[in-house]
């Protein structure tokens, strides 16, 4: 059964704006882009919204939904009550481009900052070959769609402008996981989480997972591991020594990339 | 005045809210700050009160291992190692080490930072802060000994475990008495051990650390072991906070003849 949603939509740019009140037709399991194309078709053909697959894959449609941040296209309207207002916002840790669009480029230039994968050379016969347990690690790191959500939700950069410098963010912690653990690759990345990364800064408070729309665990897989990596190298004088006297610092996997240039 | 920040920077959509969130989002750190609260008062009280954590056989883990001369007769099963030069109660010298685990725990600092701190009191609820440094200076870097708490800590769970052992003995020192006391104290030692066995820390040096599981697999077993645990560590974080509290008190009731302990055989 359709009923009448009520809506609250953030509209405007840069110089100001705000949240304008709408009511919109919808039906029975429709999602909150339904409703926010419906206003675009209907009432306001200026309002900008960004999505694409609406499928929950491309990570496109990143709003805040009732002050959550939430993609668009997966959040269904029955999880609201029918006289419930629905507020939708754009995410409030980047700029704002106009109305519901935001300037994530902050993402893509601290993607830019993270070594790549470099694999060892390969065998004689050209094969590099990894067993299926070592393969199903990355597996999980790799669901990342690259919403940013987790990055709006973080504090660090929500609520400390001035950290963007310093702080690369959960994604990018994931990324730094990912690699971290890759049997093949031969990159020491645990100083630059340190140094770089920022990765010190996190406190753990566990709001990246708890957005993730991919159900990754990105704070119990990647971040806690990622910082008892950083312990392993910058805190623990007995894995210190025991790398000293193992020689494990002069591995070729214990050499520090080169981070890479802004 | 300082220029702006955080959601209210400049380039920022301008939404006044601190939070549009519409659900009890309030309701957690209200509810983590004050049982954590209510354990730090009831802790501090039992640590310095100096009196009934000892109900023979039953030590309250507290008081465990008692080893300064002031300790009650029979309480001190592993000798007396600190003279009467300790100016404090015997359990200052022994709740450190729980101490220490439980304020680097991983979950606990989420619990903490979040309740106490407000550092974010929620997600994607604005925090109070004007600066904020993480866990990169001092005291905070500190945070990174979490895994020689966690060393500490499993010693202590052998002597929390000797404990349990030893309240199966009655009152006149024979084996084979067992009351309800001796149950909670079996529990409490169980409770524990899983909650530092579920550490992160534990996941990482178990196994976690490793770039290749195929090349171990014995430790692959035990990591994906202590990870299963570690799912569950936020509840046998406050489910071995809660029941040490109440081992204590209910060792501090038999102690002082509030209550008699059922005794099963």
């Amino acid at each position: 059964m359709g009923y009448d949603l009520k809506m609250k939509v953030w509209r405007g740019d840069a110089t100001g704006g705000d949240l304008v009140d709408y009511t919109v037709p919808v039906e029975e399991g429709e999602v909150v882009l339904d409703a926010l194309h419906r206003i675009q078709a209907t009432q306001s053909g200026d309002l900008a919204v960004r999505w694409n697959c609406k499928a929950g894959k491309c990570g496109s449609c990143s709003t805040e939904i009732n002050g959550k941040p939430r993609l668009a296209c997966m959040t269904r309207l029955s999880t609201f009550e029918e006289g419930e207002t629905v507020t939708v916002t754009p995410l409030r840790t980047f700029p704002v481009v106009r109305d519901l669009v935001t300037d994530v480029s902050y993402n893509y230039r601290v993607a830019e900052t993270v070594p790549a994968f470099a694999p060892e050379p390969r065998p004689a016969d050209g094969q590099y070959r990894m067993q299926q347990v070592d393969v199903e690690r990355g597996q999980e790191f790799r669901k990342c769609i690259e919403c940013f959500l987790c990055q709006d939700v973080c504090h660090v950069i929500r609520d400390h402008e001035e950290n963007k410098q310093s702080f690369s963010g959960p994604r990018f912690f994931l990324r730094y996981a990912e690699l971290e653990m890759h049997p093949l690759d031969t990159n020491d990345r645990r100083a630059l989480a340190r140094e770089q990364a920022g990765i010190g800064l996190c406190n753990i408070t566990k709001c990246c997972t708890d957005v993730c729309p991919e159900g990754i665990h990105i704070t119990d897989n990647a971040i806690i591991p990622m910082k008892e990596r950083v312990v392993d190298r910058s805190f623990d004088p007995v894995t210190w020594l025991g790398r000293k006297i193992f020689r494990r610092d002069q591995l070729p996997e214990a050499q520090v990339p080169q981070a890479r240039a802004e | 005045m300082a220029a702006p920040t955080g959601i209210k920077s400049p380039t920022r959509a301008r939404i006044a809210a601190r939070t549009l969130r519409t659900d009890r989002w309030w309701l957690y750190p209200t509810f983590t700050a004050l049982v954590l609260l209510a354990f730090v008062v009831y802790a501090t009280y039992r640590a310095f009160v100096g009196e009934y954590y000892f109900a023979e056989p039953y030590l309250t883990p507290f008081y465990s291992p008692c080893v300064t001369t002031e300790c009650v007769d029979g309480s001190r099963h592993l000798g007396t190692w600190v003279g009467d030069w300790w100016p404090f109660s015997p359990a200052v010298l022994i709740l450190v080490i729980p101490l220490s685990l439980r304020l680097t725990c991983y979950y606990y600092r989420k619990a903490y930072y979040r309740s106490i701190w407000m550092s974010p009191p929620a997600c994607a609820v604005g925090e109070p802060h004007r600066r904020y440094t993480g866990e990169t200076r001092f005291p905070l870097i500190l945070q990174n000994i979490h895994r020689y708490a966690l060393y500490l800590a499993l010693a202590y769970n052998v002597l929390l475990t000797y404990d349990a052992v030893m309240a199966f003995k009655s009152p006149e020192g024979e084996w084979g008495h067992m009351g309800l006391g001796t149950l909670i104290l079996v529990v409490n030692a169980v409770l524990l051990a899983l909650y530092s066995l579920s550490c992160h820390s534990c996941r990482h040096i178990i196994g976690g650390r490793l770039r290749n599981f195929s090349k171990h697999p014995v430790r692959y077993r035990l990591w994906g072991g202590v990870s299963v645990l570690n799912g569950r560590h936020a509840q046998l974080a406050w489910a071995s906070l809660v029941w040490v509290a109440f081992t204590d008190f209910y060792i501090w009731m038999v102690a002082s003849g509030t209550w008699s302990d059922p005794r099963f055989f």
